[in-house]
């Protein structure tokens, strides 16, 4: 099941992006969120596609690996696309369909927006596809670290992230016992109409349930008897280190906006 | 009793909705180095008694002593410390989400510096055999295998005593005898106290001392030897004789004498092929 989906997928390459501090990499993505809006103009936007595939590049993952993970959002970038094509009253028209017209500002600012919405696909699935998923984990728990002054919980927050990306798998399976179980009682789950399907899914949903919190009843014993006794006075194994290619990442990605700054009319 | 390293004495316990009591009365010294099966059938009390000796309840009555330290709520994360505990779903305790990162689960709970860390994790799975799975996510691991790593996130911590409860029960032959053999190895090595609470007659063999629980108190201890002679009592009990020695006991009611009580089929194979050649 989970090899369809790329998102929150890991591909464990070696690269320079790969080996960057999650962190540098969580606060790049949130800033490049920001300057991809800075865009305005064929030029600009030439640039952030130029430095977005200079950025793929280094993470050494293929394109097209990237294009696959695309399919399930290019229906949304189309529509978007068509909306501005047709709504978008500016400039000389270039078609007359009926009682629609095309204009030439509603073609370029559907392909800038339909741009800018897969520039940030890229980068941000970039992420998770040179992050393990643990280490993401630990770098929000790093960057929001100072919350805990204000009495958020990170440190447990963190941990449940990670317990629960470390059951995915385990239960996927399960749920896919529990299927073929119930198919061998005569269920069915692939035919018939939408609401017997749904119907279909409780005698699914009930022992997956039961036996997720049976599982985290034990779980909890399990790591109590192993001295777990909330975030104070715990060391971490993983110890995130920044270096000089980190800090170099960021100040490219000022220097990004400030061009971007620059050339934007 | 001089050098027990747990002392239970006299213990009763309850469970706060029950009106019977899950253990009573019970007293039993375990000794430094031994190797001691609990058994008993569902809802013996030994699983009770092993989450007691782990602080997860506490005794109602009389009092539980483990390497010098009384079980009470100041005492029970240096008592964790001291006894480590495997249960026995080998999915349901693995916290981590790596192997390396589940190993060091406890350390990191007991504050254990990230250096010292890094060694200890490495030690501990070189024990256990599993070095080559540093990186290696839960899912792809077999059951024997997990169980594996959760004796190395155990022995990380430097325990004195190692509890199994039921730690097999969930795994196939192969996966059993993979960490039987480990426990054994490990407890050689390091000269530890194994505490295995199980059903399984064929483990509690392997005990240097076995202790039978029944309706929540001690029903007989002794060697396995001793326990096994018993033989329909164990049956009433609702406990199992291991096929060896059954089989051993059927050959002798037909007069054929082994040698030898047997407590594997393997020892039993080769007394039986080898029976002719002695007379």
């Amino acid at each position: 099941m989970m090899e369809k989906i790329i998102l929150g997928r890991y591909l464990p390459l070696n690269s320079v992006v790969h080996r960057m501090d999650p962190r540098a990499k969580l606060l790049f993505i949130f800033g490049f969120v920001f300057v991809v809006f800075l865009a305005n103009n064929v030029l600009t936007y030439a640039l952030l596609g130029v430095f977005t595939l200079f950025v793929i590049v280094l993470s050494n993952i293929k394109i097209q690996f990237l294009m696959t993970g695309l399919k399930p959002v290019i229906w949304l970038i189309l529509f978007t696309f068509l909306l501005h094509v047709f709504f978008t009253k500016e400039g000389e028209v270039l078609a007359q369909l009926g009682f629609l017209s095309i204009y030439k500002g509603g073609v370029i600012k559907g392909a800038f927006i339909s741009l800018r919405f897969l520039l940030l696909i890229f980068v941000t699935s970039l992420l998770t596809l040179t992050t393990p998923p643990i280490s993401v984990t630990d770098g929000i728990e790093s960057l929001f670290g100072p919350l805990k002054r204000v009495k958020v919980p990170v440190h447990e927050l963190a941990l449940m992230m990670s317990i629960s990306l470390r059951f995915i798998p385990t239960l996927l399976d399960e749920t896919d016992k529990i299927m073929k179980a119930q198919m061998a009682r005569g269920a069915d789950f692939t035919s018939g109409s939408l609401t017997s399907r749904i119907k279909a899914v409780i005698p699914l949903l009930i022992p997956l349930f039961v036996s997720a919190f049976k599982r985290a009843e034990e779980l909890a014993v399990a790591m109590e008897a192993r001295g777990y006794r909330g975030g104070e006075g715990r060391t971490k194994y993983r110890v995130l280190a920044w270096h000089g290619r980190d800090t170099a990442a960021l100040l490219v990605l000022v220097a990004l906006a400030a061009a971007l700054f620059g050339l934007r009319s | 009793m001089k050098d027990s390293i747990i002392s239970i004495d006299d213990v009763s316990f309850q469970y706060p909705d029950q009106t019977a009591f899950a253990l009573q009365h019970v007293s039993l010294h375990v000794q430094r180095g031994e190797w001691l099966a609990i058994v008993g059938h569902n809802g013996s009390g030994k699983s009770t008694l092993a989450k007691m000796l782990n602080g997860l309840h506490y005794p109602k009555e009389g009092t539980v002593t483990i390497s010098g330290l009384a079980l009470s709520e100041e005492n029970v994360w240096a008592i964790r410390e001291k006894l480590g505990m495997v249960f026995q779903n080998p999915d349901n305790q693995f916290v981590g989400t790596t192997v390396q990162d589940d190993v060091a689960f406890g350390l990191e709970n007991n504050g254990v510096e990230q250096k010292e860390m890094k060694e200890r994790v490495q030690e501990a799975l070189e024990k256990v055999g599993m070095t080559a799975f540093l990186n290696q996510e839960p899912h792809h691991l077999s059951g024997g295998q997990k169980q594996r790593v959760a004796i190395a996130s155990v022995i990380a911590l430097r325990p004195d005593i190692i509890l199994l409860d039921e730690a097999t029960s969930m795994l196939d032959p192969a996966g059993r005898d993979e960490v039987m053999n480990t426990i054994r190895s490990i407890k050689d090595e390091e000269g530890l106290t194994v505490i295995s609470i199980t059903h399984d007659l064929e483990e509690a063999a392997k005990a240097d001392r076995v202790v039978v629980l029944n309706q929540g108190s001690v029903y007989t201890e002794g060697s396995p030897q001793a326990i096994f002679q018993l033989d329909q009592e164990l049956l009433t009990l609702g406990l199992d004789v291991p096929f060896p020695v059954r089989m051993s006991q059927l050959l002798a009611d037909e007069g054929l004498i082994l040698s030898q009580r047997h407590f594997t089929e393997e020892e039993l194979v080769k007394d039986v092929w080898t029976l002719n050649f002695k007379k």
